[in-house]
């Protein structure tokens, strides 16, 4: 009998996976305790939400005690938020496995539902975390994957390596490719307007270079355009670039990192742009996380975080292409 | 006319492209953490076989096409048109040669096709799996030889040439796959 003649109550990820799953689980809880890193559990429910446009989350209600007439609240899509507040407050390093929860990605690298690993170090910029981070993960896959050594890439040189287009010059460049690729070739403004300088560059990212990051090595892109900052530090220049990072592994985006943005004013600032925005889109408009906007200006301590996909990690390890396969009971079957 | 959004993408769906009917084969959602959402897909034109891929931002969409698998039983050929008929309501729909293409060969009156209808016109034909057909010429075996080696050319009676084994005689029955072209057995009535 094989996985697709069991019936539908049946697990889909095997026995032999939810065993792996347990084992990578242990390694990491392992390592970050060794680290002196804190576990810690945050709110997977709250009242705000993340602002990001490409980051939609689920909603929920709850009525009761308190609350009479009910009230909306929101499934994080990281707990990025409640985290920096506790590191305002004095936790020092810290870090958290959890769920976390993200509207419409349902695909074979996406379940609504997944398992993050959300780690804070203090003191360290994006390249000292960058490299903690390569360590973590060397331990955890040991034995499981046998990897090249890490490299590290820029995002400008990483699309003039593998799309030959520069991400910082006109999006004239971007476009070109896509047509050139056949992407849409009649009318390329039918996938994205000519306007949308990060959909090209997301798009350029997703089809060209992606798929050749972290073959047989993990590679860590960084030093992203400064409209892709989410909540990382820009640092000046021409162009400026935010202090971001992604890990990828075999094609597959493992983890997104932030030397964090300590500044209460700038963070005020791109809430705004981001509601601003969602608004323009038709999107939900959600309420900005206050408290964490009180936390900064009490004072984040100068600390660079990452949030790494369990889920995909472990699908790597396990040699699966579908994410479905290392879950108990993905999306369909809950 | 249906409009499908990306969220309604999945093999099989069947939409519209560049004015033609297509079918979706494969549909693949990409989206960085912190980026752009897409569908990748990959379309068949069901007029010309031909599969493309194409990208589409998530949450477009695509205006569907009227396309139908039916099944129906093949009556006859007049010359110019293959005609079909339904078996449960007995309407009748005749196919032309771009319809009906490489499965003309294997097209056995009375045989059950799966014909793929467009606005109601027939758009391909596709022949059972396995047909059943007399060979009307192929050069004599040699006497004796059941073992199936070798082989020899052999026209059948819609006109489809296959290799047969040496043993098989004209005026005999046999079972092709039309799908490889390829000889099963020899066959009763």
């Amino acid at each position: 009998m094989t996985a697709d003649d069991r019936p539908d109550w049946w697990p889909v990820a095997s026995a032999e996976t939810l065993r792996l799953r347990a084992r990578i689980l242990s390694r990491l809880r392992t390592f970050l305790d060794r680290h002196g890193a804190l576990e810690v559990e945050t709110p997977i429910l709250s009242r705000c939400a993340a602002t990001d446009i490409h980051l939609q989350s689920m909603v929920t209600r709850y009525t009761g005690p308190g609350s009479p007439i009910g009230q909306t609240l929101y499934l994080h899509t990281s707990p990025e938020f409640p985290m920096k507040r506790l590191l305002a407050a004095g936790s020092g390093s810290i870090y958290q496995l959890c769920k976390a929860f993200r509207d419409g990605e349902s695909g074979r690298l996406h379940n609504p539902e997944f398992t993050l690993l959300e780690w804070y170090q203090i003191g360290d910029d994006h390249h000292a975390l960058m490299d903690r981070l390569a360590a973590l993960v060397g331990a955890a896959l040991r034995g499981l994957l046998e990897l090249a050594p890490t490299e590290k890439i820029s995002y400008r040189e990483a699309f003039l390596r593998y799309a030959g287009v520069d991400p910082f010059a006109d999006v004239a460049g971007l476009i070109g490719w896509a047509q050139h690729h056949d992407i849409h070739p009649q009318d390329a403004s039918a996938v994205l307007s000519p306007d949308d300088l990060d959909g090209w560059r997301d798009l350029v990212l997703t089809h060209a270079v992606e798929p050749n990051l972290g073959r047989g090595r993990l590679v860590f892109v960084h030093d992203y355009p400064a409209s892709q900052a989410a909540l990382a530090r820009v640092r000046p220049g021409v162009p400026p670039l935010a202090e971001r990072f992604e890990l990828y592994l075999e094609g597959v985006e493992l983890a997104n990192g932030y030397h964090e943005l300590a500044d209460a004013h700038e963070l005020d600032r791109r809430f705004n742009a981001d509601l601003e925005r969602r608004h323009a889109r038709g999107l939900v408009v959600v309420p900005r996380d206050e408290r964490l906007l009180a936390a900064m200006d009490g004072g984040l301590p100068d600390c660079s975080g990452v949030a790494l996909g369990i889920d995909r990690l472990i699908m790597l390890a396990a040699g699966v292409h579908d994410i479905r396969k290392v879950l108990a009971f993905p999306f369909e079957r809950a | 006319m249906t409009t499908y959004s990306t969220n309604e993408f999945k093999p099989g769906l069947k939409v519209m492209l560049d004015n033609d009917p297509c079918s979706i084969i494969e549909n693949e959602f990409v989206k960085p953490g912190k980026g752009q959402a897409f569908n990748r897909v990959k379309i068949r034109n069901l007029k010309t076989g031909r599969v493309i891929e194409r990208t589409y931002k998530s949450g477009d969409t695509m205006e569907g096409a009227d396309v139908v698998d039916t099944e129906m039983q093949y009556l006859y050929n007049d010359g110019e048109f293959w005609h079909f008929m339904n078996t449960e309501s007995f309407e009748q729909i005749a196919a032309d040669h771009n319809a009906v293409g490489d499965a003309a060969k294997w097209l056995k009156e009375q045989d059950n096709c799966m014909v793929t209808l467009w606005n109601g016109v027939p758009l391909t034909v596709e022949p059972p799996h396995t047909v059943i057909l007399k060979i009307v010429e192929t050069d004599p075996g040699v006497r004796g030889d059941t073992s199936g080696g070798g082989g020899k050319p052999a026209t059948l009676d819609t006109g489809a040439v296959v290799r047969v084994p040496l043993f098989v005689q004209v005026g005999e029955l046999v079972k092709v796959n039309t799908r490889t072209g390829e000889y099963i057995s020899r066959a009763k009535e």
